[in-house]
């Protein structure tokens, strides 16, 4: 009958709809107030660039938990492509052919993600555990632990350039926004990516073909992870196989601080960007006052905490 | 029935509202000592807010609780528990993998001296409890080994042993087979004879005559009247639940009835069910019945894919298909509402009008896109026709009430124009007025030329609905009742087995 939730539901879906803006909104507020060069216009476009490979790794793990998966293993894999890329580029001097060897590494890795769970069963968490394993020791197979610096300009370009005043790989990231939105709002495959992750038996009864749809995602999560892994290299100007490292769990935080739903189901990608903006801001504040870095990791494994604590009341006020 | 016992529990001019609502409007009833005392309404009369005011889950805007004469004036759950009144929800939720004494005990199991579970004295006591209660099964068992029905029994000797005064029973037998209900209905009244009172609420409407002592009416959150058993009649006490005169609780039927346009030819699945066959012709309403158990539900979840089976042909207007998994189901016309409502029908966190179109994305897209108005416009529409009843259909489908979940799966479902439409228990726990609306959809559909089987455990609906029904027992078809056969006696000799003519 539900009569008794209706206070809380309001509360709950303020917060699924709004309160994470408002929170963005009072952080940024504090965060101008204690330190005058947050606000600066220098900065705020360096926080920006800086959570290009976050929201893009982000992208992609926002269809696997709206689905009811997770991946684990973009931390490597983002190594991997990227380092593969910046190779490829060294020696044949080809960018395009650049960008095809980076993507399609991904991209293999999300197709492996996605036959593991889809074909084999196997949990999404083992899935990715096992995949990102592997990648790490592809990587050091293949490169040996080396660095590739001396990168061309052009390919630099993807990750330090600017059109007009926009840093060029802030462009990729909205179109890839664009694109992720699209999908999750727009689509058949969305829809059932949706009804997967709130309940896959009912998905499955209402003819949803859902390992088309589960691999489907795993594998634009591998295409997102070596899109980000090329753009990574490329602000670096140098290939390095230790990058990125531990990257997955940022791109998952900002995922459900954005209030997707750690059990599926709910969520959607604006949100997500302004969860990845609030971990920016927070790592940018805690620079600027020169936090050390342990410190930035305590503060993100708080804010993990107090995320998921909240999606746990707004599920629980939810269901009856 | 004692005419002069005291009053156990009263309550005076309760209310409770909501933000925008009035869930109850000084309800008043009082319950008698060892007696039975069913609460009647439709879904969303307030029942179930009264039943967390009396158990302490809420409190009260207005009004007291009495319980043997005196006020109460703690409100929580663990207080009331403690005075004697205990809840056994619709929905249990036993701990399946621990043993029945562990769930008797559960979370107050004999503690020794240094705080360790003193096992041998906890199976001891338990056990004590199952046999005094004339009940066979070791305490050792699993939960997981029962039937949902002992599981019910087991929480109502949980409820004894923490000398319970009123049992507060929500839908008991809403998922129990007949025979587990003649079983609880003879504890229960066991009980009574114990001085043990009961707050009763189900949604079949016989039961009030066969174990209720006194019976409630609440409507829109106001109690209509109370009435002892036996001097009010089941269609007053409808007349009465539903605000209006309901003539017939069950359309009329006039079928017009065309040619076979699904026949299922000797389905087997190992272990499960075996030479299944049967026809279902055009504008017929066809009843398969039987125990629960008996494969009904097995028999429909492969015809429409969900199952697989190992022989056996399905044949769709003379054409023989090929049903490997739901979207061949579905491509051939073929629909299966499944009998879990929430575990299979809907997904609960999301709207009404994204259930709705669920089974439908293909039709709403045009390439990759989907084109969101029409989605809108096409499920806002079949929302409409059906009367769900919400303030929009962007509305999360888990704040309905179990009637109108109902309606959103079915409404999923007709967006499909089904050939054949097969619906599992399609008003198990649903209200009198939702029922009926059902039953109409079911008239429509085969009025419009479409196969409808409603599977039911419930005889008075396979007869008051059905042209024709299947009976199952044991997996196999036992046999098949038609015209002026179509009797409760008839059903039930081959539900149970023996009737193999």
């Amino acid at each position: 009958m539900g009569n008794g939730k209706k206070g809380n539901i309001s509360i709950a879906e303020f917060y699924s709809k709004f309160g994470i803006v408002l929170i963005f909104v009072i952080l940024f507020v504090v965060m101008s107030i204690i330190n005058h060069n947050f606000i600066s216009g220098v900065n705020l476009r360096n926080v920006v660039r800086q959570v290009v490979v976050i929201t893009i790794l982000a992208c992609g793990e926002q269809l696997m938990l709206i689905s009811g998966m997770v991946d684990l293993s973009p931390g490597r894999v983002l190594a991997f492509a990227g380092t593969l890329s910046a190779y490829c580029m060294l020696k044949t001097g080809n960018l395009f052919l650049a960008l095809i060897v980076g993507l399609a590494c991904g991209l293999l890795f999300g197709v492996i993600n996605g036959a593991l769970i889809t074909a084999f069963d196997i949990p999404p968490f083992i899935a990715t555990l096992a995949s990102m394993q592997m990648a790490d020791g592809a990587i050091m197979a293949f490169t040996g632990g080396q660095n590739y610096s001396n990168l061309p300009a052009s390919f630099n370009f993807l990750g330090q350039g600017y059109i007009g005043f926009i840093p060029f790989p802030v462009i990729i990231m909205i179109i890839v926004l664009i694109i992720t939105y699209i999908i999750l709002a727009w689509t058949p495959i969305g829809r059932a990516l949706y009804a997967i992750g709130g309940n896959q038996a009912a998905a499955l009864a209402s003819g949803i073909r859902v390992k088309k749809a589960k691999f489907f995602a795993c594998a634009f999560g591998g295409v997102c992870t070596g899109l980000a892994g090329i753009l990574l290299m490329a602000r670096m100007s140098s290939g390095q196989p230790a990058a990125g490292e531990g990257m997955e769990m940022d791109a998952i935080t900002a995922v459900i601080v954005g209030g997707t739903s750690m059990s599926g189901g709910v969520g959607n990608i604006l949100n997500t960007i302004v969860g990845s903006l609030i971990i920016g801001i927070i790592k940018n504040f805690m620079n600027l006052q020169n936090i050390n870095s342990s410190f930035q990791d305590i503060v993100l494994g708080i804010l993990i905490c107090v995320a998921v604590i909240i999606d746990v009341q707004v599920r629980k006020a939810n269901t009856k | 029935m004692k005419q002069e016992a005291k009053m156990v529990l009263e309550l005076k001019n309760i209310s409770k509202s909501f933000p925008g609502v009035k869930a109850l409007d000084h309800v008043s009833f009082s319950v008698r000592e060892g007696t039975v005392h069913v609460l009647a309404g439709e879904n969303g009369a307030g029942k179930s807010t009264l039943i967390k005011i009396i158990n302490g889950l809420y409190v009260a805007d207005e009004g007291d609780l009495f319980l043997n004469g005196k006020k109460i004036t703690v409100h929580n759950p663990r207080y009331m528990n403690s005075i004697g009144v205990a809840t056994i929800h619709q929905e249990l939720s036993p701990v399946l993998d621990l043993t029945i004494a562990e769930n008797i005990f559960l979370g107050r199991a004999p503690l020794s001296k240094i705080g360790t579970v003193q096992w041998k004295k906890m199976y001891a006591q338990a056990q004590k409890l199952i046999d005094d209660f004339g009940f066979h099964y070791d305490a050792k068992r699993t939960m997981r080994s029962l039937t949902v029905s002992d599981m019910q029994i087991i929480e109502i000797i949980k409820a004894i042993s923490v000398n319970a005064k009123v049992i507060i029973m929500d839908e008991p037998t809403s998922s129990i087979t007949e025979s587990e209900v003649e079983v609880l209905h003879d504890k229960i009244r066991m009980l009574k004879r114990q001085g043990i009172s009961f707050i009763y609420i189900s949604h079949k409407l016989d039961e009030i005559g066969q174990i209720g002592d006194e019976v409630t009416i609440l409507r829109d959150g106001r109690t209509i009247s109370s009435h002892r058993v036996g001097e009010i009649t089941t269609d007053q006490i409808i007349a009465k639940m539903v605000g209006r005169e309901m003539s017939n609780v069950y359309p009329p039927k006039h079928p017009k009835i065309g040619d076979t346009i699904l026949e299922v030819k000797n389905l087997t699945r190992e272990g499960v069910f075996k030479d299944v066959s049967f026809r279902l012709r055009a504008g017929e309403i066809l009843g398969m019945s039987g125990l629960v158990g008996a494969g009904r539900t097995e028999v429909a979840r492969a015809i429409f894919g969900l199952d697989h089976f190992q022989s056996g042909e399905i044949y769709l207007k003379g054409q023989k298909v090929t049903v490997k998994n739901v979207p061949d189901a579905l491509k051939a016309g073929i629909i299966y509402l499944s009998e879990d409502r929430k575990g299979e029908g809907l997904v609960l966190c999301r709207s009404i009008g994204e259930n709705i179109a669920l089974a439908n994305l293909k039709h709403f897209s045009r390439g990759f896109i989907l084109n969101r108005r029409l989605e809108d416009k096409e499920t806002s529409e079949m929302a409409k026709k059906l009367t769900v009843k919400a303030p929009s259909i962007k509305t999360s489908a888990g704040s309905l009430s179990g009637g109108n979940q109902q309606k959103v799966v079915i409404a999923k479902w007709l967006l499909q124009n089904p050939t054949v439409f097969i619906m599992d228990e399609p008003t198990r726990g649903i209200d009198v007025g939702a029922k009926y609306e059902i039953y109409k959809i079911m008239c429509d559909l085969a009025e419009q030329g479409a196969g409808v089987i409603m599977i039911s455990s419930e005889l008075p609906e396979i007869i008051g609905v059905c042209d024709r029904t299947l009976v199952m027992a044991e997996g196999r078809v036992t046999g098949e009742v038609e015209g002026d056969d179509l009797t409760q006696e008839r059903i039930m000799s081959f539900a149970i087995g023996g009737g193999q003519s």
